[in-house]
């Protein structure tokens, strides 16, 4: 009756047409690549972050001055905010079934992610390129 | 549940949460999505850090006052623990991504590996934060 075998789709489906938009795959792949990245920076982040939590607020500024401190930095906000607007996605869909409730909540995680992240990203450039 | 269709046989449901026995595996699976909705605040701090710098040394000043407040170090030590057990945990859940360690022997020892080194990485980076004078 499979229409092809070893498919994992039912023959309605493929008779259909209709299903996967064949993006599942990337996005995934996707999702893994950031969370890689994610790992030297976030080791790079805490070895950063205990530097930076003694020294006063001229030096930090200075610190950002280095381009290599600048871009991880940018990096980490950017990989970092797009990683944690995809995770608590997850989150939102597993634990809320209402329809209205749930696109709410999905929509404020991305503006909240968005804005977060750009604001974030925009102050580092602003202190590395202009400087304050 | 809903009734049983008169000539369906009743289904089983899936157990409750309340009658699964604790194990190993179930723990650092909460833990995981515990500790990354805790770090989406982490990162709002970081962004509030960000901000901060780029607006002066007396709003700077004022936020890193805050993280040195008494809350302010409690939140910070718990998102250190959140930061070591999320990222030990999510090298985990990559290596599973590839098809390894997926036996309950194998992710049992894994998993009491990445509670292991998440309180200890959160204790040595506290003690070289407080020889460094950050405390």
């Amino acid at each position: 009756m499979a229409l092809s075998p070893g498919s994992f789709r039912t023959p309605r489906a493929q008779v259909r047409g209709l299903g996967a938009a064949k993006h599942g795959a990337g996005h995934w792949v996707s999702e893994r690549l950031g969370a890689i990245a994610l790992v030297p920076l976030v080791l790079w982040a805490v070895y950063s972050a205990l530097r930076l939590a003694s020294i006063d607020y001229a030096s930090t500024v200075r610190w950002i001055h280095n381009p290599l401190n600048a871009v991880l930095v940018v990096l980490l906000l950017a990989v970092g905010f797009m990683h944690m607007c995809s995770g608590l996605r997850v989150v939102i869909e597993d634990y809320f079934p209402n329809p209205l409730g749930r696109s709410a909540l999905l929509a404020i995680n991305v503006f909240v992610c968005a804005l977060g992240g750009a604001l974030a990203i925009f102050s580092i450039l602003r202190v590395a390129l202009v400087g304050i | 549940m809903t009734e049983a269709t008169p000539g369906l046989r009743a289904r089983p449901l899936s157990p409750h949460m309340q009658v699964w026995r604790w194990h190993l595996t179930m723990l650092t699976s909460i833990l995981h999505r515990a500790t990354g909705v805790a770090l989406y605040g982490g990162a709002l701090i970081l962004a509030g850090w960000a901000i901060a710098l780029a607006s002066g040394p007396a709003n700077y000043l004022f936020f890193m006052t805050l993280l040195g407040s008494p809350l302010g170090r409690v939140v910070m030590f718990g998102l250190t623990l959140s930061i070591f057990y999320h990222l030990a945990n999510g090298i985990r859940h990559l290596v599973w991504d590839a098809g390894a360690g997926l036996d309950i022997k194998t992710a049992n020892l894994t998993g009491a590996a990445v509670i292991a080194f998440s309180v200890a990485a959160t204790v040595v980076v506290w003690v070289i934060a407080f020889m460094m004078g950050a405390l």
